[in-house]
């Protein structure tokens, strides 16, 4: 064997060095030592970001075809890196709770084993590789789920997660068995020379598209989303709610373009109609929602539809418009989900009336929200208008143009429910306002960030450039 | 009569729908995990099947078996150790009873 071609998945390897020195750090490490973990955390996860940032310009498949990389590939493993350092430095307050104090070490291996699962996910090309990569990203997220082993609701969200993630990824399974009945390999490279989308080969990708749908959440499969992102702690929903869902929405991209590429006819209705009915009923029940983070699970549901709006079209301007939208759409929903966590540590409030007047008290919070929200709803100046514009360009050029109307009617709904949020904030009055105080400065750096990523990625034109130039199509 | 590729189908696809109808239809949380294990091994089965009758000079599927096999195990462990977890915290195994997280 050549070993050699383990200096391809670069990233990977140095993933796996992280865990290891994050595990062994674990070991080491005593009471005092745990005061520092998160810092070395972040430090560690930000020189792999460093080491692996900048794309190299070929592509290629090493270990037989297993492995892909392509440019593109590094990118979206970066960002995905990004999303996963502010979820560690949002988390580090809850994390240094008296009941998970001593578990910390566990969560960190815990969260960076599941991103290593997603960089598999997405480099795979094989399908043995791709259901290795999926499991070995939902397995670790079951257990971080389940994290508060001895609160009721984050249990209850860890049995619901894992029992429908075992049932969708049966399913896939099945959908890849009759996939290899009907073509004889499961190479991504081989497949489409056999692939003429007779009955047995739809029947396989409608099981596919079953359970990587249930990963992403549309709408047929999303009825875990709302209990499980209510019952988990709020950092591990935030992982699961960009992080997750971007690797997931990336690797269906892939896979409909390399693999499925000669029933695109058949896959375009189909995600037409997923599309539809997904921003939509994310929408209509987003609306009723009074806890916030079942509120944010039904946002998240309308986003994944959005980011659909960039797969369907299959063409290069979808895949840079889909990773530019997961990139915006991270920022946005952490600077949230940052506030959300915050707040719920301080305070232990969740509902949304319970922002009631919180600019009053905390003007620096609600505004950095308010931000976040107009970004998710797309409101111009912000990144979240532009991210919008690219992928309905994507489907509009593909000649897609009720349903680009369709999203953009919904945007509409989408932006009352989002300014509910900033009316609890702003004008609703409240008797006992969230009290005002002081976050930790991991806390403020992670909010930071995503603020910095909310105005400059729309307005800085070079990232989505960048972005565009390692774009490739169907 | 000679042993087909239809009738292992056809064994497998009732392990499918019979995997199906119990995670909808059983109450107890273990219950409805043999049943996903049902339809895991009725792909399971699948990929043997195909590879030895239709595509003898590989072993992709075979591979394919014994992998997810060690997979699901996994997937399996961690799900019975957050069901006893649940139980632990209310005393039953009903899913009728985790109805705390709905609105």
């Amino acid at each position: 064997m050549d070993y050699s071609q383990f200096l391809y998945m670069k990233e990977e390897v140095s993933l796996v060095g992280v865990i290891a020195i994050l595990f062994l750090y674990d070991l080491i490490a005593g009471e005092k030592g745990r005061k520092y973990f998160s810092l070395i955390t972040c430090l560690l996860l930000g020189g792999h970001i460093i080491y692996n940032f900048l794309p190299t310009s070929t592509s290629g498949a090493v270990f037989g075809g297993m492995y892909y990389y392509t440019p593109m590939m590094t990118i979206i493993k970066s960002i995905l890196t990004f999303g996963t350092l502010i979820v560690v430095m949002q988390a580090d307050t809850w994390l240094r709770r008296e009941d998970t104090k001593f578990k910390q070490g566990e969560f960190y291996v815990l969260l960076l084993s599941t991103l290593l699962g997603m960089f598999f996910m997405i480099a795979s090309g094989h399908f043995l590789m791709f259901f290795i990569g999926l499991e070995m990203a939902s397995i670790p997220m079951a257990t971080l789920i389940a994290f508060d082993k001895y609160k009721h609701d984050s249990a209850e969200a860890g049995g619901k997660y894992i029992l429908t993630a075992m049932f969708s990824s049966a399913l896939l399974l099945f959908g890849l068995s009759l996939l290899y009945g009907a073509c004889g390999t499961l190479y991504f490279d081989d497949i489409p020379a056999t692939l003429d989308g007779n009955l047995m080969q739809m029947a396989a990708f409608v099981f596919f598209l079953a359970g990587i749908g249930f990963k992403i959440s549309i709408v047929p499969f999303h009825l875990w989303t709302a209990d499980v992102y209510q019952g988990a702690p709020t950092s591990v929903t935030s992982f699961l709610s960009v992080v997750s869902k971007g690797s997931a929405v990336f690797v269906l991209l892939t896979i409909l373009m390399k693999v499925f590429a000669p029933m695109v006819q058949e896959w375009q209705i189909i995600i037409y109609g997923l599309i539809v009915v997904t921003i939509t009923i994310g929408n209509l029940f987003a609306i009723r929602q009074k806890n916030i983070k079942r509120f944010l699970a039904f946002s998240s549901i309308s986003q994944a539809g959005y980011i659909l709006l960039g797969v369907i079209g299959g063409t290069q301007l979808g895949m840079s418009s889909l990773v530019y939208y997961v990139l915006v759409y991270m920022v946005a929903n952490l600077a949230i989900f940052g506030v959300v966590s915050i707040i719920e540590q301080r305070t232990g409030m969740i509902n949304i009336e319970d922002y009631n007047g919180l600019y009053l008290t905390n003007p620096k919070l609600s505004f950095l929200t308010t931000l976040a929200l107009f970004s998710l709803a797309g409101i111009p100046p912000f990144a979240g208008f532009f991210s919008k514009f690219f992928v309905f360009m994507a489907a509009f050029e593909k000649g897609f143009y009720v349903l680009v109307i369709i999203a953009l009617l919904n945007t509409i709904i989408s932006l009352y429910y989002y300014l509910l949020l900033v009316k609890a904030m702003y004008i609703n009055k409240s008797d006992s306002p969230i009290e005002s105080f002081k976050s930790d400065c991991y806390t403020r750096t992670s909010l930071v960030i995503c603020l910095i990523g909310i105005v400059c990625l729309g307005l800085a034109g070079v990232v989505y450039e960048t972005i565009s130039l390692f774009g490739y199509g169907m | 009569m000679e042993i087909q590729v239809e009738h292992y189908l056809i064994i497998s696809t009732i392990m499918l729908c019979a995997g199906i109808y119990g995670f909808l239809v059983r109450k107890n949380t273990l219950a409805m995990l043999i049943s996903v294990e049902l339809i895991l091994n009725a792909a399971d089965i699948n990929f043997a099947v195909f590879n030895k009758f239709l595509f003898p000079n590989q072993l992709e599927g075979h591979f394919f078996t014994l992998f997810a096999i060690g997979i699901v195990a996994a997937e399996t462990a961690v799900a019975i150790a957050i069901i006893i977890n649940i139980y632990r915290n209310i005393q039953t195994l009903n899913v009728d009873k985790m109805d705390k997280l709905k609105h």
